[in-house]
C-alpha cells in the first residue's frame, strides 16, 4: 500500500511529533489494564512478600522475622505434605488430561457431520459448569449408597471401590478434573488443528503417509505451541488446587485434611487460625514453587516453540 | 481402495466420540434425570441414571421459596459479579492488548514483558494478600471485593494482543488516521469490529471465569447475602452433609439448583459458540 502522505515523510519533525503523541497515547490504551495490574498483581505480590517476613504473637506484637517463615514453611510437614500431594497430582493429572485433549481433538478434526458436532459441545460442556457443582455432582455419582457406580458395580455382583475414601480420593479427584477440564483444552488443539492449511495434508497423502502418519508426524507437531500453552495452565491451576477437594470434604468424612494441598492449607491458617503472616508466607512459597516449575518446563521445551518465544 | 480402508477408521473413531460423548454427559445426565425426583425417590437407590416420578416442578418452587428466596439473591450476585467483573476485565483486556499490538511506544516491551511473565503467577496465591489488602480499607465483604480483582487477567491481555495484530492490519489504520479520524475514533470503528471474535472469546472466558470462582467470594464475602451461587451451593452441601440444614431436602435443592445455574452457561456459549471457536485459535497458534 502506497504512502499517502508526500509533504510529511518519516523523520521530519511534525511527524516524529505525531508519533510521540501516537506513543503517548499508546500508553492511554493500557492505562486502565495497567492499574488493575498495579493494584491487583504487583500490590498483593508486593504485601504478601512484606506480610511473610514478619510474625504477629499475642505477646510481643508484631516482629520482623526475615526469613524464618519460609524456613518453617519448607521445614513444614503440613505443607510439605500438601505439596508433594499436588506435584504428584500433577504428573498424573496433566498428562491425562493432554492425551484425552488431544485424542478428542484429533477424531474431532478427523470425523465430520452432525455426531462430531454434538460430540464437540458435549465434550466442551463441563468447562461451562462451576468446579463447585462438578465436583458434588461426582460426589453423587461416588455415592455408595445411591450413586450409579455402586448400582451398575451390584449388577455383576462386585462391589464398587468408594471414590473419596482415603486411599481413593487421589483416583477420585484425578477422574472430577479430567472431566471438567479435557473439553476445554480439546477446543483449543482443535481449533488450532483447525487453523492448518489443508495442502499440508494433502501433500503428506500424495508422499504416501496414511492418517495415523499425519495426526502423529504432522499434525500434533504443529499443535506444539498449543500443547505447551495447555501444559502451562494445567500445571499452574494444579498446583494451585482447592476447590474439588475442599467441595468434596465434607462428603468424604475426613479424607481432606486441613493441609490437604498447599492452599486449603493457607486458607485455613488464615481464616480458621488468622495466621495471616504465616499463611502468606505459605501462598508466597507456593507461588514460588509454582514459578520455578512452570520455568523449568519453559527452559526444557524451549526448542519446541513455546508462547514465550 | 482409500474408500476401503477408510470406512472402518471412522466406524472406530466415531465409537471412540460415542464412548468420550458418555463419559461427559452422564453427570450431566444425572444431574438432569435426579432434578425431577423427590427427597425419596433420590434417595431410593434403584436406578440413580433413570427417572420415578416426576417432581421438576415441586423442586423449582422449593428452590426458589426456600429461605425467602435465597437462592434468587445468590443468582442475582452472580450474574451480577459476572457481568460486572466479566465485561469490565474485557473492556480493560481489549484495551491493553490493542494498545500492544498496534502502538509503539517507550517502555513498551519491558511492560509487556512484565504482562507475559505474570501469566505464571497463580491468581489464587494472590487472594489471601488480597484480602488482608482490602480488609485495611474496609472493602472486604463488600462487591467490590468480588468485582476488582476479577477484572485482572494478563492471559486475557496477551491473547488480544495476538488477536489484535493478526486480525487489524496496520495500512487500514494508516489509512483511517490520514483521513482524518482520531485513534479512539479509528479503535471503534475500524479495529474493534475487526477483533469481534477475539474479544468475544475474552468475553465469554472472563464471564465463565468470574461466575465460577469459588476461592475468591469464598475469601472475601462473610455475609450470605453477598454470596454468589457457587459459594452459596457450596455452603448448602457444607449444612446438607453435616445434616444440619434439614438433610435430605435440601440435597434435592442443591441439585435443582446446579441445575438450574449451568444453564445461563450453556446457552452463552451455545449462541456465541461461531465467533469464540475462532477466537481461540488465534490465540493457541502463535
Amino acid at each position: 500500500m502506497p504512502r499517502a502522505v508526500a509533504s510529511d515523510p518519516p523523520g521530519t519533525a511534525p511527524a516524529r511529533r505525531r508519533s510521540a503523541r501516537r506513543g503517548a497515547l499508546g500508553w492511554l490504551f493500557i492505562l486502565p489494564f495497567l492499574i488493575v495490574f498495579v493494584v491487583f498483581l504487583i500490590g498483593p505480590l508486593a504485601y504478601a512478600g512484606y506480610l511473610s517476613l514478619y510474625t504477629k504473637g499475642l505477646a510481643t506484637g508484631t516482629t520482623f522475622a526475615g526469613l524464618d517463615n519460609y524456613t518453617r514453611a519448607f521445614g513444614d510437614p503440613s505443607f510439605r505434605k500438601g505439596l508433594w500431594f499436588v506435584l504428584r497430582f500433577s504428573l498424573v493429572v496433566i498428562p491425562l488430561q493432554m492425551i484425552v485433549a488431544l485424542v478428542a481433538a484429533l477424531v474431532l478434526d478427523e470425523v465430520t457431520g452432525r455426531l462430531a458436532r454434538f460430540s464437540r459441545l458435549v465434550i466442551f460442556l463441563p468447562y461451562a459448569i462451576p468446579a463447585v457443582l462438578g465436583a458434588l455432582m461426582w460426589g453423587f455419582l461416588y455415592s455408595p449408597s445411591f450413586g450409579p457406580i455402586e448400582q451398575l458395580a451390584s449388577v455383576f455382583d462386585v462391589r464398587a471401590p468408594f471414590l473419596l475414601s482415603q486411599g481413593n480420593i487421589f483416583y477420585g479427584l484425578l477422574n472430577v478434573v479430567t472431566w471438567q477440564w479435557a473439553g476445554y483444552y480439546m477446543i483449543i488443539i482443535y481449533a488450532a488443528l483447525q487453523s492448518i492449511d489443508s495442502s499440508v495434508y494433502e501433500a503428506a497423502r500424495m508422499d504416501g503417509a496414511n492418517a495415523r502418519q499425519i495426526a502423529l508426524r504432522i499434525k500434533v507437531p504443529m499443535v506444539t505451541s498449543a500443547l505447551t500453552l495447555i501444559l502451562i495452565f494445567s500445571l499452574i491451576g494444579t498446583l494451585q488446587f482447592f476447590t474439588e477437594p475442599q467441595i468434596l470434604g465434607p462428603i468424604a468424612n475426613g479424607t481432606v485434611t486441613p493441609d490437604f494441598t498447599p492452599n486449603i492449607y493457607a486458607f485455613n491458617l488464615a481464616f480458621r487460625y488468622a495466621q495471616f503472616n504465616y499463611a502468606s508466607a505459605i501462598s508466597f512459597a507456593l507461588g514460588f514453587v509454582v514459578f520455578v516449575a512452570v520455568a523449568i518446563f519453559m527452559i526444557v521445551t524451549r526448542k519446541k516453540g513455546s508462547i514465550f518465544t | 481402495m482409500s474408500d476401503v480402508r477408510r470406512r472402518p477408521r471412522h466406524v472406530w473413531a466415531k465409537l471412540l466420540l460415542l464412548a468420550m460423548v458418555c463419559y461427559f454427559l452422564v453427570p450431566v445426565w444425572w444431574l438432569v434425570v435426579a432434578s425431577t425426583k423427590d427427597a425419596p425417590g433420590l434417595f431410593a437407590g434403584s436406578g440413580a441414571l433413570w427417572f420415578s416420578g416426576f417432581h421438576l416442578f415441586d423442586n423449582l418452587g422449593d428452590l426458589f421459596t426456600h429461605k425467602n428466596g435465597e437462592y434468587l439473591r445468590w443468582l442475582g450476585n452472580s450474574v451480577r459479579y459476572a457481568f460486572a467483573g466479566g465485561v469490565g476485565c474485557t473492556i480493560v483486556s481489549v484495551l491493553a492488548g490493542y494498545g500492544f499490538a498496534k502502538f509503539d511506544f517507550r517502555g513498551r516491551s519491558v511492560v509487556f514483558a512484565l504482562v507475559l511473565g505474570s501469566v505464571m503467577v497463580p491468581l489464587t496465591a494472590l487472594v489471601i494478600p488480597t484480602f488482608v489488602m482490602m480488609s485495611n480499607v474496609g472493602l472486604t465483604d463488600t462487591i467490590w471485593a468480588v468485582i476488582l480483582p476479577s477484572l485482572l487477567s494478563p492471559f486475557a491481555v496477551y491473547l488480544m494482543r495476538v488477536y489484535a495484530a493478526v486480525s487489524v492490519p496496520d495500512e487500514l489504520l494508516d489509512a483511517a488516521r490520514i483521513d482524518g479520524a482520531g485513534e479512539l475514533r479509528t479503535f471503534l470503528r475500524v479495529s474493534l469490529p475487526l477483533m469481534r471474535p477475539g474479544v468475544v472469546t475474552v468475553l465469554l472466558l472472563s464471564v465463565v471465569g468470574t461466575w465460577n470462582n469459588y476461592f475468591l467470594p469464598l475469601t472475601m464475602l462473610s455475609s450470605s447475602k453477598l454470596y454468589p451461587l457457587t459459594v452459596g451451593i457450596g455452603l448448602w452441601s457444607q449444612l446438607a452433609s453435616s445434616n444440619n440444614g434439614g438433610g435430605q431436602s435440601l440435597w434435592n435443592l442443591i441439585i435443582v439448583g446446579s441445575l438450574v445455574s449451568i444453564i445461563p452457561l450453556v446457552i452463552a456459549f451455545l449462541t456465541l459458540q461461531r465467533y469464540w471457536q475462532g477466537g481461540l485459535a488465534v490465540g493457541s497458534l502463535k
